[in-house]
């Protein structure tokens, strides 16, 4: 492990030692938030920003819990689809908190979820301007990573798959051909189902993986979240060694002199 | 007189200022950003920004999310 030790992840201002960042959303309660939220090991955690319900509010143990805990809170803009909107939830979500990290996503459909990236561009650039930390999720276009990078933001987040759908990574060669173009660090956001996923997406050599459904939404979130630390874990090392090449036939593993009943030895 | 809390009309005093709000609303122990007319009043202006008939406020927290 000392190889690892200091492994940093930089993004902007911010250095993390772990390289899982997960949501809060669609859990049970807050018991099995907090609980998941632990078992992952993750020190950024995404939080939405909405409206405070006027009749009934439940939600106040959250944010006690990320201070308390000393977790990075990054804010999405989920559920906007235009630059306007997800621009002025960026706003809202520095006023709360004070801070100017920010996830940014704009979607272009309801159904797929895929981000509209022609907005997801242009809030980026007013964002950026107004000083934001910037980590838009996008598709896995490489050019729209290479323009996202370009207006400033200080990582790039393809998606592996459509948001919830859990499956995997669909195209490691396009990550592979953003990985290789864009400087400031990739994560995968969006897709993954289980931890052989996200272990991918980090054998890739991708910064990091962000994700939420498929931990939320297991039959036993906690263990997922363990799984999937272990997941990304696992990825990061492995890339970090450098695999063997591929080989269409065998190499034996053991030396081939001395075998017993041979002839000459 | 009448104004807008997310979405929901609300009668206040005349002079009712953003942080008097807040207090009445129960959320002066929880971290909220406030729009007045689409435009953020910081919270350093909270105490002395006072509200007029028909302004529509937008109250907003965190909660779990991806």
């Amino acid at each position: 492990m000392s190889d690892t030790n200091e492994d940093l992840l930089h993004i902007g201002a911010h250095v993390f030692r772990s390289r899982l960042f997960v949501g809060t959303g669609k859990y049970k309660d807050f018991a099995e938030t907090s609980a998941a939220l632990l078992a992952s090991g993750a020190e950024v955690v995404t939080v939405a920003v909405r409206r405070v319900d006027l009749s009934a509010r439940g939600e106040g143990s959250l944010l006690g819990f990320l201070r308390e805990r000393k977790l990075t809170m990054l804010p999405n803009t989920a559920g906007c689809y235009t630059a306007d909107d997800a621009v002025r939830t960026c706003r809202l979500a520095r006023e709360i908190l004070g801070e100017s990290f920010v996830k940014l996503e704009v979607l272009g459909d309801p159904k797929t979820l895929f981000p509209d990236v022609v907005q997801t561009l242009e809030a980026a650039k007013i964002l950026v301007k107004e000083g934001f930390t910037v980590l838009p999720y996008t598709s896995d276009d490489p050019i729209t990573a290479k323009k996202l990078e370009d207006v400033g933001c200080a990582a790039v987040m393809p998606l592996a798959a459509p948001i919830g759908s859990g499956l995997g990574v669909r195209n490691p060669y396009n990550l592979e051909i953003i990985l290789d173009t864009v400087k400031v660090p990739i994560i995968v956001d969006a897709g993954v189902g289980t931890a052989s996923d996200a272990a991918i997406a980090m054998e890739l050599g991708c910064h990091g993986v962000l994700m939420n459904t498929a931990i939320a939404g297991a039959k036993q979130p906690v263990l997922m979240a363990s799984a999937m630390r272990k997941g990304v874990e696992a990825g990061r090392e492995a890339y970090l060694a450098g695999r063997i090449e591929r080989r269409l036939y065998a190499t034996a593993s053991s030396p081939l002199a001395g075998v017993i009943g041979s002839k000459h030895s | 007189m009448r104004i807008h809390v997310n979405g929901e009309p609300r009668d206040v005093a005349e002079g009712t200022t953003v942080r008097a709000l807040i207090e009445a609303l129960g959320l002066a122990a929880v971290p909220v950003a406030v729009e007045r007319n689409e435009d953020i009043v910081p919270r350093a202006q909270h105490e002395t920004t006072s509200l007029h008939e028909g302004d529509a406020l937008e109250v907003v927290h965190f909660v779990g999310g991806g």
